[in-house]
């Protein structure tokens, strides 16, 4: 094992040092297929069953560009007030790992489909931060390996790897930081800002399920210190396996506080990627590499140029959705929210999913309600982010709908939301299969007014002396004789019909 | 120009994972050497202002619709792997880490 | 009865389509020579008897019950280079690396044959891996020429060209990277063509330099390489660097040339190809075939491509290149030769003891000079200067092309040399590429025509059609008044001039 590192205190560091900062982004677009093949392009799923002989890397298979990959490379760019490329092609990386099935990785190198933009930042006090953008390009994913023996999955003590390709292939957008400069002591918190900002962004444009815990948004963080009063950048780590954005934040600050202690006390940095660990928010060293890399880049013969005409990029900017933070700022206006509450709702991850229900029809009030309340208990008892629940706001709009037409009670509602969360389908299929449905049928329901009054003639009496609140005993019994499928208005209608009060 | 010695040899065998023997490095470093210096010629005319082709047809923009293809089963995944378990690829250890 | 075996396939699809001979009894009677002639051409690495005999039934089933043959060729057998995969048909590239591999998919190439009717006999021999000039550098043992058992069959199609002098095959597939069809064609006496970079799909082609490697269609005759080139040719959504264009009108071409008049053609002779190195009988040779197509109407001027010098070199940096890259992928992880996996050694041990137990050594010297070249600090200096080349040479095409309809040109400075004599010396082996390469460079299609026997060792020489990119029918135009000139003048096809088994050295 490895010591324990030293850490400088965070305000000595932010006293004695500038921190660098550079963030690159890995994205997996949401496309049907791969990148180069008509695989599916899905999570998970029985090992080796989205493999065809191109991601496989079978001897003569050949790749073909995804043309939806690119198209959200173009968009990507766009949003990120990049240039887009006139001309560009993909380059072979050359290296040897197992995952990757043809030893080299197919990806831009030279010549990104999207460079020189920006992203512009909201911080929690409502500061915004410019992040220079360097390039987006596209590549491909690798497959995944399995430790076998040793230490449960890990690399380290492993007898042996088990592989499977079904994500090999699957199209990446990689968008790289230019140096971030300046952040002081707000490093951490703008490096989290600035993956989030991404995130809610990227989800906003519908071209990936941005899932850091799945890896479909994937972070490394480059941190560099150098003493004030200096401008030549120091030695830099990179620090990858950073799952959520919380950990963006841990991680930077982290390495800054590993900095300081190792430049304090007349060390130096390697140069070396370091992985963080969840568990205690540390980071640890992997392996050095003691020679550069040499990856041996050449343009891929195996795929023609990509020269986006002007006129489809132009045209592929006319579909870009208003930027969260812009919308965020129109329905604070629209629903008069005050500052504090719009930052609530952002702060709890509501905000866009909020917006995005009422844009698929729902009334603003009813879809915070539902966002904030029973839909964050739930994201907290999964231990996910609200956004991550498996449900749709379209899904959440079509709920409000069936409550607002009468078709679902408050209590029946919450059951089909439950019934999406649990993988069953669509709104109205959970109301089908699961029999949600109000008892709006008035027969049914006089059946059991009748029996209900029947079996408690005293408060009968009561209710027709004109002691009209007593009802309530009655319509409790119809609710829990019908299992709460009938709508408490109506039933109180039909006792207070039946008793002739 | 080059002359390629015998540890660079074993250089570029390590980067092309070849665990060549000792006697091919003398055989290979003396070729090497011959092949890089008959080839070398191509500097002579490769000025600054002729562009580089990298493809022989002048292609752009062949792109595929987004739409899933049958590809293959698992078994004919690893019907030619050396060693298969549980569904998948099965690899001796792997040192080092994912780049 | 006449022997099947001798005819072209253009007459043995006549007799097979008019029902007077079946795609079984052609089938049986080719297989039937590889049985008798193989063991001393070793042609073959793998003969399916019975899937050749299974689809040249179903052949003739369907002519039985009136249905119109699925293509010209239909019924008529074929040998497939090694290259290309085949489902459940061993594909070794003839490498130890693949010794046991059974594909599980087919290239477009094999596809399109099948679905033409074509039978295909089996896997032809080849250099490890489509790297050689004389399918010496095979991990199966190398195959002989048929004209003298002692001399290489040209390469990397040896197998190929082989097969058709030996009569084991009336057509065959090669493919041509720095001339792999060409050569080996010329060295036997048999016509090859190298289409246009992206008129045949590379998909299922295992790639050796995949910005050069382009299959194409080998004959005894140059309309049967015609019939060939239209059955596998044309647009494949599979290959990114395939045309989206109709295949040029080459049977058409063929026909038109057998005609015998080239009047109005402008033929240009490529200066640089002549002189020191050039055997003395292959140049009298092609002077001969000059003076044959001026007497065809050609109208034949001297043209110079001064860069056609730097193609060889160019060829040696571009091609090990993007070998080194496209090999990279036999790891023995997912397929292939594994070795020393014994539960020590790790994943990346295994891979390079794998690598260096199934390559040979022409494949790891051009990985090893490819790794080299690509290498930062090396890249501007060979792979980048050599892209450089490529342009110049591809100019020095556009301007000849300018002034003539085709070039012309020996295939191959020398005849077939011995084997064993330039193995341990690769560049007199590179040599054999010279006047082909050029072609490959800039991707414009070329073919080889025999032009008759050299008159020092009686020793099959092939004169080289040049045409600019997407005008394969050019060669075809040219190539077949040519054949059938030389044919007339010579009294007869030169491949009919191929001793017996027995007469063979
Ligand atoms: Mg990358
Ligand atoms: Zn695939």
């Amino acid at each position: 094992m490895t010591a324990v590192a030293e850490l400088m205190d965070y305000a000595e560091v932010i006293e004695r040092f500038d921190p660098v900062l550079g963030l690159e982004v890995h994205v997996e677009l949401s496309t049907n297929t791969k990148m180069f093949c008509g695989c599916a392009n899905v999570f998970g799923g029985e090992p080796n069953t989205h493999v065809c002989p191109t991601c496989l890397g079978l001897p003569g298979a050949l790749p073909v560009m995804n043309g939806k990959a690119v198209e959200s490379a173009i968009r990507i760019g766009l949003a990120l007030n990049c240039e887009i490329a006139q001309w560009c092609r993909f380059a072979r990386k050359n290296y040897f790992y197992p995952d990757m099935p043809k030893n080299f990785q197919t990806s831009q190198y030279d010549e990104p489909i999207a460079f020189d933009g920006y992203l512009d930042v909201p911080l929690d006090d409502g500061e915004v931060v410019r992040v220079e953008i360097e390039r987006a390009h596209m590549e491909e994913d690798t497959g995944k390996s399995l430790h076998v023996g040793g230490a449960t999955g890990r690399i380290h003590g492993a007898e042996h790897s088990l592989l499977d390709y079904n994500r090999a292939g699957v199209p990446l957008i990689e968008i790289v930081t230019k140096p971030i400069t300046g952040a002081g002591e707000r490093a951490p918190e703008i490096a989290r800002a600035y993956v989030t900002a991404l995130r809610d962004l990227l989800r906003a444009m519908d071209v990936s399920d941005v899932r850091m815990d799945q890896g479909s948004l994937r972070c490394d963080a480059n941190v560099s210190l150098m003493p004030k009063g200096t401008s030549e950048f120091g030695t830099r780590t990179e620090t990858k396996n950073v799952n959520s954005l919380r950990s963006v934040e841990r991680a930077v600050r982290y390495e800054m506080a590993r900095h300081g202690a190792v430049l304090a006390g007349g060390g130096t940095i390697r140069q070396e990627t370091r992985h963080f660990q969840e568990s205690d928010g540390t980071t640890a060293p992997g392996r050095t590499k003691e020679t550069a890399e040499d990856y041996r880049y050449f343009p891929e013969p195996d795929l023609v140029p990509v020269a986006p005409s002007r006129e489809w990029v132009e045209e592929l900017r006319g579909t870009l959705p208003e930027p969260p933070w812009e919308r965020r700022k129109r329905i604070q206006e629209e629903w008069g929210l005050t500052g504090e509450e719009l930052r609530d709702l952002v702060n709890t991850g509501a905000a866009d999913l909020v917006a995005a229900t009422v844009d698929a029809g729902a009334e603003p009030g009813d879809a915070r309600s539902w966002w904030v309340q029973f839909l964050t208990q739930q994201a907290n008892a999964r231990e996910v982010e609200l956004a991550d629940l498996p449900i749709t706001p379209a899904q959440v709009a079509r709920v409000i709908e069936l409550v607002k037409s009468g078709e679902l009670t408050n209590k029946l509602a919450r059951e089909v939301v439950q019934g999406v969360l649990a993988g069953e389908g669509e709104p109205d299929e959970v109301v089908e299969t699961r029999g949600l449905k109000v008892v709006s049928d008035d027969t049914a329901l006089l059946t059991a007014v009748d029996e209900a009054l029947a079996a408690q003639p005293d408060v009968a009496e009561k209710i027709r002396g004109g002691k009209v609140q007593a009802a309530g005993a009655i319509v409790g019994a119809v609710m829990k004789a019908t299992k709460g499928q009938a709508d408490a208005k109506r039933v109180r209608e039909l006792i207070l019909e039946r008793v002739g009060a | 120009m080059p002359n390629i010695s015998r540890d660079e040899v074993a250089h570029l065998a390590k980067l092309a994972r070849l665990a060549v023997t000792d006697e091919e490095l003398d055989v290979f470093a003396g070729q090497l050497d011959q092949i890089l210096d008959a080839v070398a010629k191509v500097g002579e005319v490769a000025g600054d202002e002729i562009p580089p082709t990298s493809h022989a047809v002048p292609l752009t923009n062949v792109f595929r619709a987004d739409e899933i293809r049958p590809g293959l089963s698992q078994e004919q995944a690893l019907a030619g792997a050396p060693a298969a378990e549980e569904g998948r690829f099965r690899v001796p250890r792997i040192l080092g880490e994912e780049q | 009865m006449t022997d099947l075996t001798r005819l072209t396939a253009a007459e043995l699809a006549a007799k097979i389509h008019a029902r007077e001979v079946t795609s079984a009894e052609v089938t049986r009677a080719h297989l039937d020579r590889i049985a008798e002639a193989d063991g001393r051409v070793h042609a073959f690495l793998h003969v399916d008897t019975e899937g050749a005999l299974a689809a040249a039934r179903e052949v003739d089933a369907g002519l039985e019950a009136g249905h119109a043959p699925a293509s010209p060729l239909a019924g008529v057998p074929l040998a497939l280079k090694d290259v290309l995969t085949t489902e459940g048909i061993p594909t070794t590239c003839g490498s130890k690396t693949l010794e046991n591999w059974l594909p599980p998919y087919d290239s477009t190439v094999t596809r399109r044959l099948r679905e033409a009717g074509i039978v295909i006999l089996g896997k032809t021999n080849m250099d490890e891996f489509a790297m050689g000039s004389s399918t010496e550098n095979s991990a199966y043992g190398p195959t002989r020429n048929p004209w003298d058992h002692e001399r290489i069959p040209g390469g990397s199609g040896g197998g190929s060209s082989a097969s058709l002098a030996a009569f084991e095959a009336p057509l065959a597939i090669g493919t041509d990277t720095g001339g792999s069809i060409r050569q080996p064609g010329a060295v036997t006496g048999t016509v090859g063509v190298k289409p246009t970079y992206g008129g045949v799909s590379r998909y299922g082609l295992v790639a050796f330099s995949s910005s050069l490697d382009q299959a194409g269609p080998c004959a005894r005759t140059v309309t049967d390489a015609a019939l060939l080139h239209e059955v596998i040719g044309g647009h494949d959504p599979l290959d990114s660097t395939s045309i989206d264009a109709p295949v040029p009108p080459v049977v058409a071409a063929a026909r038109e040339g057998a005609r015998g008049d080239l009047s109005g053609v402008r033929v240009g002779v490529v200066q640089e190809f002549a002189g020191e190195g050039y055997q003395p009988g292959v140049l009298r040779s092609f002077q001969a075939a000059v003076e044959q197509l001026r007497e065809l109407g050609a109208e034949v001027v001297e043209v110079s491509c001064p860069n056609f010098a730097y193609a060889l070199p160019a060829y040696y940096l571009i091609a090990p290149s993007e070998c080194s890259s496209n090999l990279a992928r036999f790891d023995a992880m997912r397929y292939g030769l594994r070795v020393a996996d014994d539960g020590e050694h790790g994943a990346e041990e295994v891979m390079s003891l794998s690598r260096e137990a199934g390559f040979g050594a022409e494949v790891k010297r051009r990985i090893m000079l490819g790794t080299y070249a690509l290498s930062s600090g090396y890249y501007d200096a060979y792979y980048g200067s050599a892209q450089k080349v490529r342009t110049l040479i591809t100019r020095d095409f556009t301007a000849a092309f300018e002034r003539v309809d085709v070039l012309v040109s020996p295939t191959t400075p020398t005849t077939a040399f011995k084997i064993g004599e330039r193995v341990d010396d690769p560049l007199a082996m590179y040599l054999a590429d010279l006047c082909t390469i050029p072609a490959n460079l800039a991707g414009n299609p070329a073919m080889s025509v025999p032009s008759g026997l050299s008159d020092e060792d009686g020793l099959p020489v092939g004169l080289q059609i040049m045409a600019p990119t997407l005008a394969d029918d050019r060669l075809y135009r040219v190539g077949a008044a040519y054949e059938v000139a030389r044919d007339a003048a010579a009294g007869g096809s030169l491949v009919h001039q191929v001793p017996e088994l027995e007469a063979a050295k």
